[in-house]
């Protein structure tokens, strides 16, 4: 592949994430690992339901008393709008603006940046209450379940600053354009994982 | 000429019958010669299904018989280029729909007695007064041995499970350290006992145990649970219903008074067994160590080693040579001899069945 | 090929092999690394049949029996008989659609060298002394109550290794659906690339629960973490059904490659287009889609209550119809065809009678009920060697003569190849087929020994001498390997005479692009078809020859995998040493900077040209059809 090939946005393609073979396998493989972790997390959220309130006898936490919706409300607008922004980022690397997709991109991790934050209080507020990893099958369950969405979250933010960093100074090409593009399906994921999350840890943990 | 015949045919018959009474196993534990209700159920699906399945494997290899003998190169010649068929919708509905059929025949009786097996409902049924209408035996598996706690009746019993004939006798199994399998596979098929719940089943003695080659039924831990798993055996007493319930009362009496055949051993044992190890066959489950107080009417040292003194004492001196990984310490240098012959012989003259 | 290796040096031949992305080198590893343990874990085997020789055996201690069996299960099927059939996915698979490659030729090289460290780190605790010994089911209270390091290196291990599975089962994926030659379209696959596509896709569904039962087991045992400790609200079942949400479908995974090779012979050695083609294709899908549904019948006897008990039963027994779909469609291939007893044959015909037999018990223990009987004891353990060897191991074997020719460009001794099999089938018979009366007799599996006097002593004698039949086969292979390989007579494109996929119409080796000009199929056994309309080549092409872009080789993988290698005894020692931490976050940083590094560098490949390839297609004129 020539990397220095040189596009306008009129001979841009219109698909330009699957415009070369290399292009399109990356784009049905990213699906297809999707798929797989879509599966991870659906066993996490199950054993998640199953040790939901289980500890030892004497076992003093609940969803009901533990969680708090605002803060958890929060982190579900940054990280919705986040996936906005990255919505933003591909229809500029689809009209080939390379400027703007970076800004949005940028404001994509910045968001996602802030959300991981607010997890970091979130569960560093739990552990000084006690509710530590090992407390309780309870405890295990929740922080695998939410701490893997946060891993992927932050997994997320490298990559996406590699990516930036990296291509910085060498515009779009058919090259890079995949690489935009799977992030930001991965990061919808994350944000899909997250809605997930939001309802049957946080929500019917408070109401349910 | 004919009685010579006569005579093969019998000897022929004979020779056929032995062959199909060792490919039943042993009495005492083979599924093959179900002794109780529920593995009577389980050997008719066995039969059942394995009719089935012996048709199809008959159907294929007669095919597969008359393919390899009709369809050879060497009978066909080295230039020989067969049709290229590509299938023909006929075959194969009737190879989907014939499995299916079968299929249907085998799940039927299935679900049936999945349900009839897993009916439990009448564990909790009491008689006017109050009493319980079925015997209900709690079994705890521990690290490799088994302990049988009979609430209703009051009484505790280890390794050895004492049950009556020709009813049905409800179990709540559970593991007290790792799971473990409950099976007697002559009176029917298994059930776990899990460390976090309670499983429940029932089982029917149909037959008592006393004319068995070693007067019981072999029960065995079907878990992989550690070391000594292969060693978790148990053995299965059946009496008729009278002689359960004297020895049902007879167990109670113990808390009173234990027959005592050598009194410097009971005094060993209350210096060193005793913490662990009751000799009162009244109580519940939950003790260390399995219950002695029927010790003496036992089948098997520790589950499989011969019920004599000399393998009591090899089992005492040094229990994790012999069983490894079970919780009982050695007493080889805390015992001297004399106080082990004691101690055997007092352990062996625990007895309920005198 | 091997002359230039060996002009540069065996440290230039090893560095290429560590570095290479080729489809057919990679699949050549996987093979060596997949025989390689497989003699291990038949090692294993051997020393378990010893020990139950006869009764009150003590030739092994208890406790060493259950790692043997532990280490002899998981070897088996994670580290022997997946990596083989990889082996073929891999070689063979992208020659049959007509591709030069994988989709993504880096991200099968890591896939290998997962499995390899993986399998590596697993058998390392041989050396430590601390073995594995819950089981290759690793049931939780026992795993957890498992004192020393075995079952951390088992949860450390399989972990490595899964993720390489899972990164081969979407990278066949892709090159399935993205990378077929023109006019192969998905009802012209060859079965074999049938039988990869969905055994590659159950990968990707199934793995991700292994994933996750194996870090809830790594952290309860070695983070602190409460998933399996019920004193604690965990709860041992929930890994029971992680395990076999994994475990059911990975039997498919193993077994529908192998009827995929069989497939292949049944065709090639009766001279006769496979019977029944799309049912075959719809077999193998249900089949992948029933294994997802039958988890629980591995979980008769836990106690789930008759109405699960009921579904899983009929569900479990549902799946024996497409399976008997495709054993019908096999026989009606032979039927009317020409049947040749090469070596091949001999293993295909050797499975169908076997692999009824398993089946067949398959559904008997499917029947809940009896199956309360049968769980867990001898009569599962003849199940399951009935299907594993008898299907996927004959399979194995199988392939091994059959391309043995494709992938060394030298033929397998024939003679030897009979004798291997005759040794191997009799003692599988005679090892397997009593078994399952010592299970009707009352024998439990994964017993270290038993006592006398049960009736269990003659049938245990006979077992163990099967066992002895069926190691003298594989030595006798392992010789057919070593003769073959000396002697190295050279051989063409098609050597069994009648092959008709496009693998065939390539030579033995193929060169490293695989294909001059990409080829264009005209319909299933495209390679026949051709030859039977007299183009003796059997190809015909798509394209002009022109440039072909081919991948850079890279040793990124080995580092990435060498990282999680590391980090692995990290997290195994970080609680009684104070090295152990540091271990585990370098081996982490190491793995992923390789990572970031392998993302930053741009690796665009290189480019054969068009007069290359010229010249290699003159030179292959002028050295005749060979």
């Amino acid at each position: 592949m020539d990397l220095n090939k040189k596009f306008t946005p009129e001979t841009w393609p219109e698909h330009p994430e699957r415009a070369t073979l290399e292009a399109k396998n990356k784009f049905v493989g990213f699906w297809l690992f999707l798929g797989g972790e879509t599966i991870l997390f659906a066993t996490l959220f199950a054993t998640y339901m199953a040790l939901k309130n289980k500890g030892p006898s004497g076992f003093g936490f609940s969803t009901q008393e533990l969680y708090q919706l605002p803060l958890v409300f929060v982190m579900t607008l940054l990280l919705l709008t986040s996936s906005l922004t990255s919505v933003y980022a591909m229809h500029h690397m689809k009209n080939y603006n390379f400027k703007k997709m970076q800004l949005w991109l940028a404001i994509t991790a910045f968001l996602g940046l802030c959300f991981l934050g607010l997890e970091v209080y979130e569960f560093s507020h739990y552990v000084k209450e006690g509710f530590t990893f090992g407390n309780s099958a309870f405890s295990s369950s929740f922080f695998t379940l939410v701490g893997t969405h946060g891993f992927h979250v932050a997994i997320g933010l490298v990559w996406v600053t590699l990516l930036l960093l990296r291509n910085a100074k060498r515009g779009l090409n058919l090259y890079n354009a995949t690489k935009y593009y799977t992030f930001s399906l991965y990061w919808h994921f994350i944000d899909v994982v997250w809605v997930f999350i939001f309802t049957v840890v946080y929500l019917m943990g408070v109401i349910g | 000429m004919m009685k010579g015949l006569k005579k093969w045919r019998l000897f022929s018959l004979l020779a056929v019958l032995t062959v199909f009474l060792a490919g039943c196993g042993q009495q005492e534990l083979s599924t093959l010669l179900p002794a109780g209700q529920v593995g009577k159920d389980q050997f008719k699906l066995l039969m059942l299904s394995s009719g089935i399945m012996l048709f199809v494997i008959l159907v294929v290899v007669v095919i597969y018989v008359v393919a390899l003998i009709r369809f050879r190169r060497s009978k066909l010649g080295e230039d020989f280029v067969p049709e290229q068929v590509e299938g023909s919708h006929k075959l194969e509905l009737v190879w989907t729909i014939i499995p299916i059929i079968l299929i249907i025949i085998l799940a039927v009786p299935t679900v049936y007695y999945t349900y009839k097996l897993g009916d439990v409902k009448a564990m909790e049924e009491v008689d006017d007064e109050g009493n319980a209408k079925h015997l209900v035996v709690d079994v705890t598996a521990k690290l490799y041995w088994w302990e049988f706690e009979y609430p209703d009746l009051g009484i505790v019993t280890a390794q050895e499970l004492v049950v009556p004939t020709k009813e049905k006798v409800f179990f709540n199994l559970k593991a007290a350290d790792v799971k473990h399998s409950f099976w007697i596979p002559a009176i029917g098929g298994k059930l776990d006992t899990n460390v976090e719940n309670l499983n429940k089943f029932f089982l029917t003695f149909d037959q008592e145990s006393k004319g068995l080659k070693d007067g019981v039924f072999y029960g065995k831990c079907a878990e992989l649970c550690g070391p000594s798993h292969s060693l978790m055996d148990f053995k299965v007493k059946t009496l008729p219903r009278d002689e359960f319930n004297a020895w049902a009362k007879n167990m109670k009496a113990t808390a009173d008074e234990t027959p005592v055949a050598n009194a410097a051993g009971e005094e060993v044992f209350k210096q060193s067994c005793i913490t662990c190890h009751a000799t009162s066959g009244a109580g519940s489950s939950g003790a260390p160590g399995p219950n002695l107080a029927a010790f003496g009417d036992r089948n098997r040292v520790a589950g499989f080693l011969d019920h004599d003194e000399e393998h009591l004492k090899e089992w005492i001196k040094n229990p994790q040579k012999v069983k490894p990984g079970n919780k009982m310490p050695s007493f080889e240098n805390q015992l001297s001899d004399q106080e082990l012959d004691d101690l055997a012989e007092y352990l062996l003259g625990l007895s309920v069945e005198q | 090929m091997s002359s230039v290796a060996q002009k540069r040096g065996f440290g230039a031949a090893l560095w290429d092999w560590m570095t290479t992305v080729d489809h057919k080198k990679i699949g050549i590893l996987y093979l060596i690394g997949g025989g390689f343990f497989f003699v291990v874990g038949g090692i294993e085997a051997m020393i378990i049949r010893l020990q139950l020789l006869k009764p009150n055996n003590d030739l092994v201690s208890a406790g060493l029996f259950n790692d043997l069996i532990t280490m002899h299960g998981t070897t088996m099927i994670f580290l022997a008989a997946m990596p083989i059939l990889f082996g073929f996915m891999n070689y063979i698979m992208p020659l049959q659609i007509g591709a030069r490659d994988v989709a993504f030729p880096f991200i099968n090289s890591l896939g290998f060298w997962m499995f390899f460290f993986g399998g590596l780190f697993l058998n390392i605790s041989w050396l430590i002394g601390q073995v594995p010994d819950a089981g290759w089911t690793s049931y939780a209270s026992l795993s957890l109550a498992s004192t020393g390091h075995g079952i951390d290196f088992y949860a450390i291990g399989l972990q490595i290794a899964g993720g390489g599975t899972l990164m081969a089962g979407i990278n066949f994926l892709v090159t399935i659906i993205n990378m077929r030659a023109p006019g192969m379209t998905y009802m012209r696959m060859p079965l074999f690339t049938w039988t990869t596509f969905v055994a590659s896709a159950m990968i990707l569904f199934a793995f991700p629960p292994l994933t996750v039962g194996l870090f809830f087991l790594t952290f309860d045992r070695m983070f602190g973490g409460n998933f399996f400790d019920h004193q604690m609200g965990g709860n041992t079942i929930i890994w029971e059904h992680i395990f076999w949400i994994f475990g059911h479908p990975e039997v498919y995974i193993l077994i529908l490659p192998a009827f995929g090779i069989f497939s292949e012979i049944f065709s090639i050695f009766s001279r006769k287009r496979l019977f029944g083609y799309p049912a075959m294709v719809f077999a193998t899908v249900l089949i992948g889609f029933l294994g997802f549904m039958v988890w629980a019948h591995h979980m008769f006897t836990v106690g789930l209550g008759p109405t699960a008990n009921a579904i899983f039963a009929v569900a479990t027994m549902a799946i024996a119809v497409p399976t008997g779909v495709k054993i019908f469609n096999w026989l009606l291939t032979i039927w009317g065809g020409s049947i040749v007893l090469t070596t091949p044959m001999l293993y295909a015909l050797g499975f169908i009678p076997s692999f009824v037999m398993g089946g067949v018990t398959g559904v008997m223990q499917g029947a809940a009920p009896l199956d309360y009987q049968l769980h867990d004891s001898y009569f599962i353990v003849a199940h399951f060697h009935y299907v594993i060897v008898g299907g996927v191991v004959l399979a194995i074997l199988a392939g091994v003569h059959l391309y043995w020719p494709k992938m060394f460009g030298t033929m397998l001794s024939e003679t030897l190849g009979k004798i291997t099999f005759v040794f191997f089938f009799v003692g599988f018979h005679c090892t397997f087929l009593i078994q399952h009366w010592l299970g009707f007799w009352g024998m439990p599996r994964r017993v270290w020994t038993y006592m006398d006097g049960q009736g269990w002593n003659t049938a245990n004698l006979i077992s163990s001498i099967g066992a002895l039949l069926m190691a003298i086969g594989v030595i006798v292979l392992v010789i057919n390997i070593i003769m073959t390989t000396v002697k190295n007579v050279r051989i063409g494109n098609d050597p069994w005479g009648d092959g008709r996929t496009l693998e065939w119409a390539i030579p033995s080796p193929p060169p490293f692009y695989n294909f001059t000009q990409t080829p264009l199929v005209r319909g299933l056994d495209t390679v026949w078809i051709e030859k039977q309309e007299g183009n003796a080549t059997g190809l015909t092409f798509a394209e002009p020859v022109t440039d072909i872009h081919m991948p850079n080789g890279s040793i990124i993988p080995f580092f990435m995998t060498f990282g999680l290698f590391i980090a692995g005894f990290g997290a195994m020692f970080h609680q009684e040493t104070s090295w152990g931490l540091p271990v585990l976050i370098l081996g982490l940083a190491w793995t992923f900077v390789s990572m970031a590094m392998r993302s930053v560098k741009d690796d665009l490949g290189f480019h054969v040209t068009k007069e290359e390839i010229q010249r290699d297609i003159n030179n292959a004129h002028k050295g005749g059809q060979n």
